[in-house]
C-alpha cells in the first residue's frame, strides 16, 4: 500500500510573503553551460507591517532572492505564496497574464533603474501605474504631486522626460511610481543609494507610513542608519 | 479574463523550411506581445499567418470577439468566408506593414487614406472624417496641411507614421505590427511609443509587435516570445525573458544588444 505524501503545511493566515525552500541556478551558456548556484533552498515569510532587510556581501544572491519576489526570475524549485485577493497564489506556477495582474495591484517594486519611453513627463510616468489601475488622470496626478513635493523633486521637473534626471531625481520619480500606489507587498532595491540625508529621511518617512497601514515591505539597504531605522527583520546571506 | 485571440498549434512550411513550427499563443486584453528573433525565424510569417494574409498547413487561429462585458463569440479564422475576413481586418483588426507603401493607398492623399478606414466602419459626414484625419495626423506627428499631399511625397518615417494612423483611427481591437518602429527617427519613435501605450491603456487594444528592437519591446511589449528556426524557444514576461534568459539563443541575443 502506497501511503500518500505528507502535504506541505499550509502558509500562516496572516502572512503576505510566504516563500519556501527556494532554489536558484543559472546556466550561462556562452561560457561552456557554468552553473551558478544562487539560492539554496531560502525561505522567507512577511507579515503585515514587516519590513525585512536582506543582507550580505555582494554577489551573495540577495539581489535574486528580490527579484524572484517579484517574479522577475522564475525560481527553479520552490513555492512562493503571495496573498492576492485574499487567496494564496503561488507565483512559480503563475501564468503571464495573472502575474501581470498581482503586480498591478499586489506587489510593487522600487527598482534601481528607471526604464521610461523617452519624451514622457516624470509626472505622467509615476502616476501611470494608477491609471491602470483605472484611476483618474487628475487624481492620480494629484497623489503623484503631492509625493513629488514630500521627495523634494523640483516642481520645475515635473513636466520633463526624467531621461535627462541625475540618479537622484530618477530615484525618487521611481519611489514616487511605486508608492503612489496601496499595494500590499513592497519591495525595495537600494531605495536611497543616491539620496541625500534630507531626502533620506523622507523615504524613511514613506516606509513608516506603509508599515503603518499594514505593507509587508522587503529590502535590500546598504546603508546601515536606514536599515536599522525601518527594519524589524533581518535575513542574511552568506 | 478571457483571452481575445488563441493560436494553437500553427503550423506552415515552404518546402522543406520550417517557418512556423506548431506555434501556441493566447493574447489577453490590453496586452501587447513582442515577438524577437533573428531573420528567417519565421516571426513575419506568424504574423501573416495569424492575419490568414497566408494559407497556412495545419493548426487553429480563433478570435474571441467582444460582445459584452461578459459574453464572446469565438470565430475561426479558417472558417471565416473572404468578405467578412476582409471586413474584420479593416474594422476590428489592423495590420502594420513593415513596408508603409505596402499598407497605405499611394494615390491617394493622405487624408483620404485615413478617412477610407472611417468610411468602411460607417461615417458619411465629410467634415467629421476630416476633422478626424487631421486630428490623428497631429497624433503622428505629421503636420495638418500635409493632409491633401499624396504620400508619395512623404519622407519613409512620415509614410510610416501615416500608415499607423490609418490603422488606429477605427480604433481596432487588435493590431498586428512588423517593425513598425523601424524607420523612424528615435524622437516620433519614443512619440509613438508613447502613443500605443495609451491606446493600449485606454481602449484595452492588444498588439502583437513583431520586432528587432530589443529597447522597444523592453519598454512596450508586456510579454515576449522568442523565435528560432520555426520555433518558440522561449516565453514569458517581457522583463523575466530578457534580465533572465535560460536558452542559449535568448542569452546570446541579450548579450548582444548594447541596451538591453
Amino acid at each position: 500500500m502506497i501511503s500518500p505524501l505528507p502535504l506541505p503545511p499550509p502558509p500562516p493566515k496572516t502572512a503576505l510573503i510566504h516563500a519556501q525552500s527556494l532554489t536558484k541556478t543559472f546556466t550561462l551558456h556562452n561560457q561552456g553551460n557554468r552553473q551558478l548556484n544562487v539560492l539554496h533552498h531560502m525561505s522567507l515569510t512577511v507579515n503585515p507591517g514587516d519590513c525585512v532587510a536582506l543582507q550580505g556581501p555582494s554577489g551573495s544572491g540577495k539581489s535574486t532572492l528580490m527579484k524572484s519576489l517579484y517574479a522577475n526570475y522564475r525560481v527553479d524549485g520552490g513555492t512562493i505564496n503571495i496573498r492576492h485577493d485574499g487567496r494564496w497564489v503561488n507565483l512559480a506556477e503563475c501564468e503571464s497574464h495573472e502575474l501581470i495582474d498581482i503586480r498591478q495591484r499586489t506587489i510593487g517594486y522600487v527598482s534601481q533603474f528607471l526604464r521610461v519611453i523617452p519624451r514622457v513627463p516624470a509626472l505622467q510616468v509615476a502616476a501611470e501605474p494608477l491609471m491602470e489601475l483605472g484611476i483618474k488622470k487628475d487624481e492620480a496626478e494629484k497623489k503623484v504631486r503631492s509625493l513629488f513635493t514630500r521627495l523634494n523633486l523640483p516642481e520645475r521637473l515635473w513636466s520633463l522626460s526624467p531621461t535627462t534626471f541625475s540618479g537622484g531625481e530618477k530615484q525618487r520619480v521611481n519611489i514616487a511610481r511605486a508608492f503612489a500606489v496601496d499595494r500590499p507587498i513592497l519591495l525595495l532595491d537600494e531605495p536611497t543609494a543616491a539620496l541625500d540625508q534630507k531626502n533620506r529621511e523622507a523615504v524613511i518617512q514613506l516606509i513608516e507610513e506603509k508599515k503603518a497601514t499594514g505593507c509587508g515591505l522587503v529590502g535590500i539597504f546598504h546603508d546601515k542608519d536606514v536599515k536599522s531605522r525601518v527594519c524589524n527583520q533581518t535575513l542574511t546571506f552568506e | 479574463m478571457q483571452p481575445i485571440l488563441t493560436v494553437e498549434n500553427l503550423t506552415k512550411t515552404y518546402g522543406n523550411i520550417q517557418a512556423c513550427d506548431r506555434i501556441s499563443l493566447s493574447l489577453y486584453p490590453g496586452q501587447i506581445l513582442g515577438i524577437i528573433g533573428e531573420s528567417g525565424s519565421g516571426k513575419t510569417t506568424l504574423l501573416n499567418a495569424i492575419a490568414h494574409r497566408l494559407p497556412i498547413d495545419q493548426g487553429q487561429i480563433l478570435y474571441h470577439k467582444q460582445v459584452n462585458e461578459q459574453d464572446s463569440n469565438t470565430i475561426d479564422l479558417s472558417d471565416l468566408p473572404e468578405p467578412d475576413r476582409r471586413r474584420l481586418m479593416r474594422t476590428e483588426w489592423g495590420f502594420v506593414q513593415q513596408n508603409p507603401r505596402d499598407g497605405l493607398r499611394m494615390n491617394v492623399t493622405a487624408g483620404a487614406n485615413i478617412g477610407e478606414r472611417l468610411m468602411d466602419i460607417g461615417q458619411r459626414h465629410y467634415g467629421n472624417i476630416r476633422t478626424e484625419a487631421s486630428r490623428w495626423l497631429t497624433q503622428v506627428e505629421i503636420p495638418s496641411d500635409r493632409i491633401d499631399n499624396l504620400p508619395s511625397t512623404f519622407s519613409g518615417g512620415m509614410q510610416q507614421r501615416l500608415q499607423l494612423a490609418r490603422v488606429l483611427v477605427t480604433q481596432p481591437k487588435l493590431v498586428l505590427m512588423d517593425e513598425p518602429t523601424g524607420g523612424l527617427d528615435v524622437s516620433v519613435q519614443a512619440r509613438l511609443l508613447d502613443l500605443l501605450r495609451s491606446l493600449v491603456r485606454t481602449f484595452q487594444l492588444s498588439v502583437i509587435l513583431v520586432t528587432h528592437d530589443i529597447g522597444v519591446v523592453r519598454l512596450l511589449a508586456h510579454r515576449l516570445m522568442v523565435m528560432q528556426h520555426g520555433q518558440v524557444v522561449e516565453q514569458g514576461l517581457t522583463d523575466q525573458v530578457l534580465d533572465d534568459p535560460h536558452h542559449p539563443y535568448t542569452q546570446q541575443l541579450v548579450s548582444a544588444t548594447l541596451i538591453p
